[in-house]
């Protein structure tokens, strides 16, 4: 019923879209490391060895675990699965509290030990106004 | 099966709907606007500066809807042989490259307060970047390319091109550790937006939308008459 011309512009549109689709998807899945903004206490638990670049650490702000000292704040990032200390000075966002996201980003000194050069907050999906976040935590 | 579109017979209708659609979008974003920046509350942890969000994703999604449209229009424009289409296609561009900065930098306005800095290179941020630049190709392309058939081949490939990015957008947040925070609204699924802020997220869809349309209307009307002047190209 379509001329021969249009089924093969048909399959060339076709064709282009599936090949941009898997190599696009090739390189984003070799590319994984580098694309990911940060990386959770269990990734670098599992890292081989500690490396010297700046990276980014991202997970939750531990509860009970934040103290803002004179000179430096010191809290624990987790994933509810590990947990890596991170020792910081400096200036901290506003939504930056316990039981938040937070994205840390410094040099690891051992295994468990991150020292930040930047804090960012990280801010979750849930919008509401304080009366039902409120009515929220009553129940 | 395709006949050739009357281009006199288009433009009776769009040189008139512009005014009415003007009405309309006036009337929509001052509804929109006193929801979201008066009568809506402030959010719980990020208080007044959720605000900008009212701005931020109706852009974000009008921006991310034109590209696809476009798209569509294109594919089909160059399979079925509809010049019309590529003009449809054309003349919705700069409106939703225009959405696109609005989203990135009202997406950087936030940022400063909620994260702690202007800009990020994440996933998300990134990819909203990267569909701007498809725009601006794709504009540009239409401006270097003198000869019809080959503008229409190029700003067609420019689409198909950039709609695989469209996913990467829309998922990111899902597929990598991100920045930015997840959807808060799914159609499947319960949102996770308090019904008194979706309100007058979806007034503003609305409004820009209307805006979309309204700017659409005045470059294809545009398109139109240039048709008509030279007389020789048929749609």
């Amino acid at each position: 019923m379509y001329g021969r011309k249009v089924k093969l512009r048909f399959f060339f549109v076709l064709l282009i879209l599936i090949t941009l689709i898997l190599s696009v998807y090739l390189i984003l899945k070799s590319l994984e490391e580098n694309v990911v903004y940060f990386q959770s206490p269990t990734e670098i638990k599992i890292l081989p060895e500690i490396e010297k670049k700046k990276i980014r650490v991202g997970g939750m702000v531990k509860n009970n675990s934040l103290s803002m000292g004179a000179k430096e704040i010191k809290f624990i990032i987790t994933d509810f699965k590990n947990e890596i200390n991170v020792i910081y000075s400096g200036l901290v966002p506003n939504l930056f509290t316990e039981g938040k996201g937070v994205v840390a980003e410094g040099y690891l000194k051992d295994k468990n030990f991150f020292l930040a050069t930047k804090i960012l907050a990280k801010h979750d999906e849930n919008y509401m106004p304080p009366e039902v976040k409120a009515a929220l935590e009553e129940k | 099966m395709f006949k050739y579109f009357e281009p006199s017979r288009i433009f009776s209708i769009t040189s008139k709907a512009p005014r009415y659609v003007m009405l309309l979008f006036i009337i929509t974003l001052a509804i929109g606007l006193t929801e979201a920046l008066i009568l809506s509350p402030e959010d719980y942890k990020q208080s007044h500066s959720v605000r900008i969000m009212y701005v931020h994703v109706p852009a974000a999604w009008i921006t991310l809807g034109i590209f696809s449209s476009m798209t569509f229009l294109s594919i089909i424009g160059y399979i079925f042989k509809i010049r019309n289409f590529f003009l449809i296609s054309k003349s919705l561009a700069p409106s939703g490259l225009v959405f696109n900065i609005i989203a990135l930098v009202t997406g950087s306005i936030w940022g400063k307060p909620t994260w702690g800095t202007w800009w990020a290179w994440d996933a998300r941020i990134t990819s909203m970047l990267i569909l701007g630049l498809f725009y601006f190709m794709y504009l540009v392309a239409w401006r270097i390319f003198e000869n019809k058939d080959s503008a229409f081949k190029i700003t067609t490939i420019i689409t198909i091109l950039g709609i695989v990015n469209v996913p990467i957008i829309k998922f990111s947040v899902d597929w990598w550790n991100t920045l930015h925070q997840p959807a808060s609204i799914n159609i499947l699924s319960k949102s996770s937006i308090h019904i008194s802020m979706l309100f007058p997220l979806l007034i503003m869809t609305a409004a820009f939308a209307l805006f979309s349309l309204l700017i659409f209307l005045m470059k294809y009307n545009t398109e139109l008459i240039k048709i008509k002047n030279k007389g020789l190209d048929r749609l």
